[in-house]
């Protein structure tokens, strides 16, 4: 089969399939798969041609769904993904997932690290980030209402098996290069709009992606702010000025050039959708120290959209493809890098994560 | 043997999971048991830790809201609910 363009959209109503052939232009849509279970973030592990699905249902419980057919037939499991009978933490979702170095990862709510190295079939607790500074603090219910401060990330090392950074809800940054033995809060540099109880957590990190051309030039979204770092995640520089507001989600990095980098600003107030109903996406060439506004084929009006944090990704195509999902429902897809874009699903349920490979 | 009745949400889950069959338990977490041992991963689908039911299942016997702990007579019915939850 020729080689081809796979989108994953993760929906609250289920995992939807995108095809087209490498010009990206003409999609079929397929799904929805994981009988509807509202999917909160679907990745395509490479190595094992295994989508992986982050699911919570209502009624039935947090599970991850796996597909080894590009979606055809699934299996649900949710064995080992919990903190037991009589654990302090209850685990009421899972979100964040990452696949590499033959295993996969699961962040949790409340925040807890799930490996499985069995293909998805079972899973086991590395690490809930125990005498981190701020740990006693965020999975206490009552401190952060409506609810437990959850993992909603993990980013693995492209080639340290056992180095990775994990995301905490209002706390920030982690890392470890010891397979979760021990960790180290990196939010040195980062500001924040609120009270403090610790020097090195209290952050509210959104969305945080690497070049894959330089582990140590990072980017993240930040609830206030644009980040860029230089040194693998040690220190933060802001890049915020440029941009329409310091407030967003959704971050993608450029595959072929280490200082481009994209990003879609939201009102930060109760609206979270794109100022003034233009819809945007806003690219770096020079990381971060100018930004400009990608626009053409998007609704510049009445368009109040929504992107959430793994709501947009870029394909590793010579000219890179782009691709975001709203939480109403429609995708857009730019097949040269942000420049022009068409609208390639318009009624969807609301999305959550849109994540893109190229598969044979 | 009690009769009991799964809702609609749960057979595409399991593969051969009937909506009806019958079930020997004596109380209702025993009956969760006898249905997790022929469909491993049930009782995660019904069942929060403590154990208690998650929150939006609801499970009657005999036309009467039960736990649990709730007994399950010879002949009764059993009626597990996927309650109304959200749009």
């Amino acid at each position: 089969m020729p080689r081809r363009v796979v989108l994953l959209v993760g929906t609250r109503k289920g995992c939807f399939v995108m095809e087209s052939d490498l010009d990206r232009r003409d999609w079929r849509i397929r799904g929805p798969y994981c009988d509807g279970w509202p999917v909160y973030h679907a990745i395509y592990d490479g190595e094992s041609g295994t989508i992986y699905a982050a699911a919570a249902s209502e009624w039935h419980g947090s599970g991850i769904w796996r597909s080894g057919d590009l979606g055809e037939s699934w299996q649900l499991s949710s064995e080992g993904l919990g903190y037991g009978e009589d654990a302090e933490l209850k685990l009421s979702k899972v979100s964040g997932l990452s696949a590499a170095h033959g295993r996969v990862l699961a962040g949790a709510e409340a925040a807890g690290v799930f490996e499985s190295r069995d293909g998805g079939a079972t899973w086991s607790l590395k690490s809930t980030l125990d005498g981190q500074p701020g740990r006693e603090l965020w999975n206490i219910p009552e401190n952060q209402p409506p609810g437990h401060l959850g993992m909603p990330a993990i980013m693995p090392h492209p080639t340290e098996p056992e180095h990775f950074w994990v995301v905490i809800q209002g706390m920030g940054i982690f890392e470890t290069t010891d397979d979760a033995a021990t960790w180290t809060p990196r939010n040195n540099g980062l500001r924040a709009a609120w009270p403090r109880e610790h020097e090195d957590v209290g952050f509210c990190v959104h969305k945080l992606v690497m070049s894959p051309l330089d582990t140590d030039r990072m980017y993240q979204q930040n609830h206030v702010g644009m980040h860029r770092s230089d040194d693998g995640g040690h220190s933060w520089v802001e890049v915020t000025e440029g941009l329409p507001t310091e407030f967003g989600f959704a971050a993608a990095t450029h595959p072929h050039d280490r200082d481009s980098f994209y990003v879609i600003p939201l009102d930060p107030g109760h609206g979270r959708f794109m100022p003034d109903g233009h819809a945007s996406v806003w690219r770096t060439n020079d990381a971060g120290s100018s930004w400009r506004r990608l626009e053409s084929g998007l609704p510049t009006q009445d368009a109040y959209l929504g992107v959430l944090r793994e709501g947009m990704a870029i394909d590793d195509l010579d000219v890179p493809g782009l691709y975001f999902g709203t939480s109403t429902g429609q995708v857009f897809a730019s097949a040269d890098e942000g420049e022009s874009w068409s609208e390639i699903a318009s009624y969807l349920p609301a999305i959550a994560s849109v994540e893109v490979a190229v598969v044979e | 043997m009690a009769e009991l009745h799964l809702p609609a949400t749960l057979p595409s889950l399991f593969e051969d999971l009937p909506r009806t069959l019958e079930v020997e338990a004596g109380t209702v977490n025993e009956a969760i048991d006898r249905l997790d041992q022929r469909w491993p991963g049930m009782r995660d689908r019904l069942c929060e830790p403590g154990p208690q039911l998650r929150r939006h299942i609801n499970v009657y016997v005999d036309r009467e809201r039960a736990g649990l702990d709730t007994r399950i007579e010879d002949g009764s019915r059993v009626d597990v609910i996927a309650a109304i939850s959200g749009g």
